[in-house]
């Protein structure tokens, strides 16, 4: 109860604009890398990788929180794939540049942001609410959902 | 992004709609990367063959249709034009000669064919293989490359001191059409400088040896720049190309330097140039084990299926396959696929390693993999591999139990029908 009552209810940081645009929903959190092409399910939007944290869990409709993109190169083909099929993340927050998220998160066509002012992985939990305004370079941390 | 009078005037349609959709994608994936500009290329690598279930629909509507949204991620469909520069076809989904084994519907056996046609008359050179450096496609030291497939692109780094990041489906079509690709990452000099150090102490010389090594290597350094201190024998290709795919695999390990081996790195400290020497990562007996047993996914002993030749296997492993199976029987529960380039296929069909893996049961096949084509033999619940690649991500894909050993105990296994190798 305690902690409730001291910890701020919302919480803003600023990051830089990897593809523009605005989305809002639940947070699903993982503080480790994702492969795409292997790692991912794209007719579920679900992770598939054996010993990855979320495995089994779905990513579709959710802002994505993670350190970025691993593996094979087929990364943006199978997030590509994941927005045709409607089973891709709402948006995407994350903290490790590289070719893989870069190209993914532009042909995901979903609002994307790194290079942010705050450590992510501390301030954000799965289930928090979460709004994403890349263009402006804010995200929006609901604590607790809403 | 800065662009040149030349990719302005692709940006804007002079050079037709295709080559502005894909300027348009570079851009787009350029600021998004934080790159300040382009640099020309003349040597693309991608996937751009319809030959998997989930392109049929689009298919059907022309290949056209297929490249505008995969491979340019264009909204509208335009008409592709051919290449501006060398590009090749990396893997693919079907093997055009053994697809009824795959268990591959004729209908979609024949759309790759077709798609290949339309590819061929766009100058997309049909190599079909993970490792285009097995058959010609060998870039010199420095030339900027936009490669995919991450065991490639690490070969291509490393071993060739060429310049590539991980590039996509989507910029590889546009570098293609363009001959240009982000001026980021790996392509700048001073981003391909080792940042970490790994101290081996365990011995690394078979080609096992050197996948575990790898595999170690991805979980530890991630996406970051490894030398290596320690390594005693000297590698080959066969061995590089199973290092580099397995470091890529469970990490995102793009280049390293091996000391007195790859060009980059005459010595060590060349290596890590006017990066600081990070305090080394150990390597040792332990961890050599500890990650033996981490590429074991299974229990069950009795083998359903073995899979050879990932990343693609050089002439010379398939002499040693032959080798290992000649006048042998595989057991008739166990299927073993052995997989090489086509082009490598036919030396191996001349020098009659074909037939002896044939005869003893087993199938060479070329073009694809069961982890790209999704396809294994029918019923298979228990899969045994060589690859340190295919060990981490066959399972998951195809929901099988994976054994990983050696070359050896892979052939030995499949003749007995059970797992014979060891656990650690």
């Amino acid at each position: 109860m305690n902690q409730t009552a001291t910890t701020p209810k919302v919480i803003t940081v600023h990051g830089r604009k990897v593809v523009g645009g605005r989305a809002e929903g639940e947070a699903l959190v993982t503080r480790q890398t994702i492969s795409g092409w292997g790692g991912i399910n794209e007719r579920e939007g679900s992770v598939i990788e054996l010993h990855h944290e979320l495995n089994g869990i779905s990513f579709a409709g959710k802002i994505l929180v993670f350190p970025g993109a691993k593996g094979s190169s087929g990364w943006s083909a199978y997030f590509h794939m994941c927005r045709l099929n409607g089973t891709a993340p709402a948006a995407m927050i994350f903290t490790r540049m590289t070719t893989k998220i870069a190209l993914g998160a532009v042909v995901t066509r979903v609002p994307a942001i790194t290079d942010l002012d705050g450590d992510v992985f501390a301030l954000i939990e799965t289930g928090d609410y979460v709004s994403v305004d890349a263009d402006a370079g804010t995200v929006t941390i609901t604590k607790g959902g809403r | 992004m800065r662009l040149t009078d030349q990719e302005r005037s692709l940006r804007d349609g002079a050079h037709g709609e295709a080559r502005a959709r894909a300027m348009d994608l570079l851009i787009r994936y350029g600021e998004a990367l934080g790159a300040e500009r382009l640099v020309e290329s003349r040597n693309v690598a991608g996937a751009f063959n319809a030959s998997t279930p989930s392109v049929r629909h689009m298919a059907d509507d022309g290949f056209d249709r297929v490249f505008s949204e995969l491979n340019l991620d264009a909204d509208d469909v335009v008409d592709i034009p051919h290449m501006a520069v060398p590009t090749c076809q990396l893997i693919t989904g079907i093997d055009n000669d053994n697809y009824e084994l795959q268990g591959v519907d004729p209908g979609l056996a024949e759309l790759q064919k077709q798609s290949e046609k339309y590819l061929g008359r766009r100058g997309i050179n049909m190599m079909c293989t993970c490792t285009p450096y097995q058959v010609g496609n060998v870039p010199v030291k420095g030339e900027h490359c936009a490669w995919m497939e991450s065991s490639a692109v690490i070969y291509c780094n490393s071993v060739l001191g060429a310049r590539t990041n991980v590039e996509g489906k989507e910029s590889t079509g546009a570098a293609g059409l363009t001959g240009r690709i982000p001026y980021w990452g790996l392509h700048i000099p001073e981003n391909r400088l080792a940042n970490r150090l790994i101290r081996v102490e365990a011995d690394v010389d078979d080609m096992a040896d050197w996948g575990v090594l790898g595999y170690f290597t991805g979980f530890e350094v991630e996406e970051n720049i490894p030398a290596f201190d320690g390594l005693t024998h000297q590698p080959d290709l066969m061995k590089l190309k199973h290092f580099g795919a397995a470091a890529a695999s469970s990490g995102g390990v793009e280049m390293y330097h091996i000391p007195g081996i790859t060009p980059e790195a005459p010595t060590l400290d060349a290596a890590f140039g006017a990066n600081a020497r990070p305090d080394p990562i150990v390597y040792g007996r332990a961890e050599r084990d500890r990650t033996w047993e981490r590429l074991q996914n299974a229990t069950d002993r009795k083998l359903d299926f073995v899979m050879l030749g990932c990343p693609h296997n050089s002439i010379e492993q398939m002499s040693l396959v032959a080798e290992l199976l000649d006048g042998k029987r595989i057991h008739p529960d166990t299927a073993l696929w052995v997989h090489t380039p086509r082009a490598i296929r036919q030396m191996a069909d001349r020098s009659g390693y074909t037939e002896v893996i044939e005869a003893a049961g087993g199938v060479v096949m070329s073009d694809t993999c069961p982890s790209i084509s999704r396809r294994l033999p029918q019923g298979v619940r228990v899969i045994a591999t060589d690859s340190v690649k295919q060990a981490h991500y066959l399972p998951a894909i195809a929901k099988v139990q994976g054994w990983f050993g050696s070359v050896q105990q892979c052939v030995d296994s499949a003749i007995a029908g059970e797992w014979l190798g060891k656990v650690a």
